[in-house]
Parts: structure tokens; C-alpha cells; sequence
């Protein structure tokens, strides 16, 4: 009974994790007696409030250094790095600086897509869906576009290899091209592959026939129209996992928004390496796990040992506000109250003159002010000051 | 970048990346300042545009639990008070 009760009050004390593992353990030990086992519960607790980070420990430095130093290990030169067979990904730090710095944009956005049940264990179903998302243009399936100046007929000519690597038909570049509103379609009766586009006088008004610079712009347009796929989305390929089978589509390019409204997607999985993306479309919580995520998979990467924690500090204070900040003079640092703390970061000079504008007081009570003016930093210990009540008989009696 | 809302799709409750978010009643939101001794400003903040947070229709000042998976915790509980902007 005493151990039932013991273990209730462990439960409210020690996080899930811990406990539950403390459970299993005490009933796997079964040699061991009743009054051994509330022994065990005891020092467990004891042992897990020992190990809680103390009031005052500057958790904030040491996870700093806990990722600094190691951070000094890793590779440079691993700038553009080959991870995956296609696309070039950037890992090492330049993306760790990149996570930290919270930029808008990764310098190689990609994304991670699994397929819902009955696609994802069949590649050509998977190659299906990556040919839907994959950004396509007209541009991507023609070999040419020829004209003659003075005559208002271009001549597209299809790649046949590229419709079929794309999958789109003769049929939906002619429908694209009328949708266009350009002119009159027309499908070379002798080749298949030529589609004669005869540009109506809106488009290409009788005095311009001669204008070299008006039939470039239109050789322009038609490059560019649109046929299928999802925007920012470069490339998508498809590649399948031996050990399961499972199929997935990688991309060079990311956009979650419209990725995770897709069919064929499994939407619950999906995986962008922007952080601003997630943050917009799935919330700063997101946001969070997802900074976690990639710091731990940078420093894996480099073969690093670094704890989560630390980690997962970093990325709390980055979504501390709502909105990811990054570590730096446009976030964290600074949005500290202190004048000295953000001058000592970057950019001194600017930070004081505009103080001294404003005429900011610093009231010295953070870390970096303190060790900047030579005071004690309030850590550990001297978080708590000792006072004592002046004497009431100051210059009084001996 | 806050871009006005379209509609936010309930799909984004089940990603993986999402922990469970569940939005305080008035007594409870009281009742966790109490225990933790701290004044709402002093909160972690969630904005009123965050997807999840208009998923749940809360309103500024409204105090969000989040039960997050954690890889030390096992599961931990964290909150955020819902900010304008």
C-alpha cells in the first residue's frame, strides 16, 4: 500500500518519461521486497530534484557554449554538400547559421512529401503525384519556339521526350495555349509535335510586324505559361525506401501551403526545411519542434553530441514572442532591455547613439551589463541579496 | 509578413510537428497564473493569427495549453497567453 502511495507522490514530481520508466523497472525487479522498492522510489525522486537546474543557473550561456564549441568542429567547407543523390542541400553550419539566423528563405528550400496508403508503396503512382506538383511551364516541354518577322504565326515545337518525362499530353499544351487567348491553334497535320499558333491582331497589332522586341516578349510569355504544378516547386522526385518500400517525393523548392492541401499527400507527415513556412502555416509550436528538429539533425550530421535541451532552449526562446526571431541583433538580442546587453552584441556604436536619442536608462540587471560595468552578474547565489536592517540606534550608545 | 487569413484548414491539428493546443476557460487560465506565480505578460505569447490559434477562435489575453511530446519529459505542458499581432 505504502509503495502504491509513495509511487502516486513520484508521479507528481517526476515528469512522464522518468516515471514510467521507474514503473516498469520496479515491476521487472521482482526479487526485490516491498520496503527495497519504496527505498528505490525515494532515491529516484531524491536524484531527479537533485539534477533540476537550480534558480539562477545561466542555462541561457550554457547552452551557448554547449552549442558553440562543438559548432567550431564542424566542417566549413561543407557548403553545398550532395546529402541526398539529387539535390544539393545545404548542411553543416552555414544551415545551422541559417536556422539560427531565422532567415526568410533557406538557401536550398526542400521538402520531404509521403504519400497517403494506397500511393505510397507504388513508385509509379508516386511518380504520378510528383509530376501533378512539379512546377511546369511551357518552356519546360518545347525544344523551340520559331517565327518569322512580319508573319504573326509561331511555330512551338514540342519536345516529345520531355511531354513524356513530365507526363503532360499534346492535348493540354493546346489547351493551355487557347486558354492563353493569343490566337488561333493549330496542330501540324504532319507532325504532332509542331503546333502552329497564329497570333491574333490584338496580340500582335498590324504595326508591329516588324518589331523585333514585341516578338521576343511574346516568345517570353509563351515560355512562361503555365501548365501544371504547384509554384516555388523546381523539381520533384521520387524515390523509394528498400527497407520498406515506402515511396516518397522529394523537392527542390518548397511550398507547404499548397502541398499539404493536395491528394495523394499525407498531410500529417509532410516536411518543409523553411521554418517561416511551417510557422505561417502550421504555428509557432510547430515552428518550434521543427527548429529542434533540424538543429539536431545538423549536428548528427557533423557527428555531434549535443543535448536536446540545449536545443530545445534555443528554439523556445526563438518562438518566445510568437514569431520565430532570430538569435541575433534583429531578434533576441535585440529585443533585450538593456542598452549595453544589445551594444555589446554588434553594431555598438549605433545602439548607444540611439540610447543616448532616447534617453534609455539601463538599469544593469541583466548578465552582459553587469560583466560589461564590472559588477557581480546576478548568477546563481548572487541572485538573492543579503541585507540587513540599519541599526535603529544608529550613532547611539556603544 | 502577417498576411490577412484565408481559412485555415483543421488538417494542420493532425501533422505530426503540432502538439495538442487547448484554450483555458477563464477560472483555469486564473488558476495556472496562480500556481506559477507570474503575471500573463510574463507568459510565452502566441499570436492571434497562428493558424492553431484561430483553429480554436481564441481571442487576445486568452491563455493556450499546449501538451507537448517531449524527448526528455516524455510530455511536458507548456503555456502561452494569445497576443494582437
Amino acid at each position: 500500500m505504502s509503495l502504491k502511495r509513495k509511487l502516486e507522490q513520484a508521479r507528481e514530481i517526476l515528469p512522464p518519461s522518468i516515471y514510467q520508466e521507474l514503473v516498469e523497472k520496479l515491476e521487472q525487479a521482482r526479487d526485490l521486497k516491498a520496503r527495497d522498492k519504496e527505498k528505490v522510489v525515494d532515491i529516484v525522486v531524491r536524484d531527479y530534484i537533485a539534477h533540476m537546474v537550480q534558480p539562477g543557473e545561466p542555462v541561457g550561456t550554457v547552452a551557448a557554449q554547449s552549442i558553440g564549441e562543438p559548432g567550431t568542429q564542424m566542417t566549413l567547407r561543407t557548403f553545398h554538400y550532395a546529402g541526398m543523390m539529387e539535390f544539393d542541400v545545404t548542411l553543416g553550419l552555414p544551415r545551422l547559421i541559417e536556422i539560427v539566423d531565422a532567415r526568410r528563405e533557406p538557401s536550398t528550400p526542400v521538402m520531404e512529401i509521403p504519400l497517403a496508403e494506397e500511393y505510397k508503396y507504388d513508385k509509379e503512382k508516386a511518380k504520378e503525384i510528383a509530376r501533378r506538383i512539379e512546377y511546369t511551364t511551357l518552356e519546360k516541354v518545347i525544344t523551340a519556339i520559331d517565327y518569322t518577322l512580319g508573319d504573326n504565326v509561331f511555330i512551338i515545337r514540342l519536345d516529345p521526350e520531355m511531354l513524356e518525362d513530365k507526363g503532360v499530353t499534346i492535348e493540354a499544351v493546346v489547351a493551355v495555349l487557347e486558354k492563353a487567348k493569343l490566337g488561333n491553334v493549330v496542330v501540324s497535320e504532319e507532325d504532332p509535335y509542331t503546333i502552329y499558333l497564329e497570333l491574333s491582331e490584338k496580340v500582335l497589332p498590324p504595326e508591329y510586324l516588324f518589331d523585333v522586341k514585341r516578338y521576343n516578349d511574346i516568345v517570353a510569355k509563351l515560355k512562361k505559361l503555365y501548365i501544371k504544378g504547384v509554384k516555388n516547386i523546381k523539381r520533384a522526385t521520387v524515390r523509394c525506401s528498400e527497407e520498406t518500400g515506402e515511396c516518397m517525393i522529394y523537392t527542390d523548392g518548397s511550398k507547404l501551403s499548397e502541398i499539404i492541401k493536395l491528394k495523394g499527400v499525407d498531410y500529417t507527415r509532410v516536411r518543409t526545411n523553411n521554418i517561416h513556412e511551417i510557422a505561417e502555416v502550421l504555428g509557432i509550436e510547430a515552428a518550434r519542434n521543427a527548429i529542434i528538429e533540424e538543429i539536431l539533425k545538423v549536428l548528427q550530421d557533423s557527428g555531434l553530441d549535443v543535448d536536446v535541451r540545449h536545443v530545445m532552449l534555443v528554439a523556445d526562446i526563438m518562438t518566445w514572442t510568437g514569431k520565430v526571431r532570430q538569435i541575433g541583433r534583429l531578434g533576441v538580442v535585440g529585443d533585450k532591455r538593456s542598452v549595453f546587453a544589445r551594444a555589446a552584441y554588434e553594431v555598438t556604436t549605433k545602439h548607444i547613439f540611439e540610447a543616448a536619442i532616447k534617453g534609455e536608462v539601463d538599469e544593469m540587471l541583466g548578465v552582459t551589463e553587469t560583466i560589461i560595468a564590472g559588477l557581480i552578474p546576478p548568477i546563481g547565489t548572487s541572485t538573492v541579496l543579503v541585507g540587513a536592517p540599519a541599526p535603529s540606534n544608529a550613532g547611539g550608545e556603544k | 509578413m502577417p498576411k490577412r487569413p484565408g481559412k485555415v484548414s483543421r488538417k494542420i491539428l493532425q501533422h505530426e510537428l503540432v502538439p495538442e493546443h487547448r484554450l483555458l476557460s477563464l477560472e483555469e487560465a486564473a488558476e495556472v497564473l496562480r500556481r506559477l506565480g507570474v503575471k500573463p505578460w510574463q507568459l510565452p505569447q502566441i499570436s492571434v493569427n497562428d493558424p492553431v490559434a484561430r483553429l480554436l477562435k481564441a481571442k487576445p489575453g486568452d491563455i493556450i495549453e499546449i501538451r507537448r511530446r517531449s524527448p526528455t519529459a516524455g510530455e511536458a505542458i507548456f503555456y502561452r497567453i494569445v497576443v494582437p499581432q
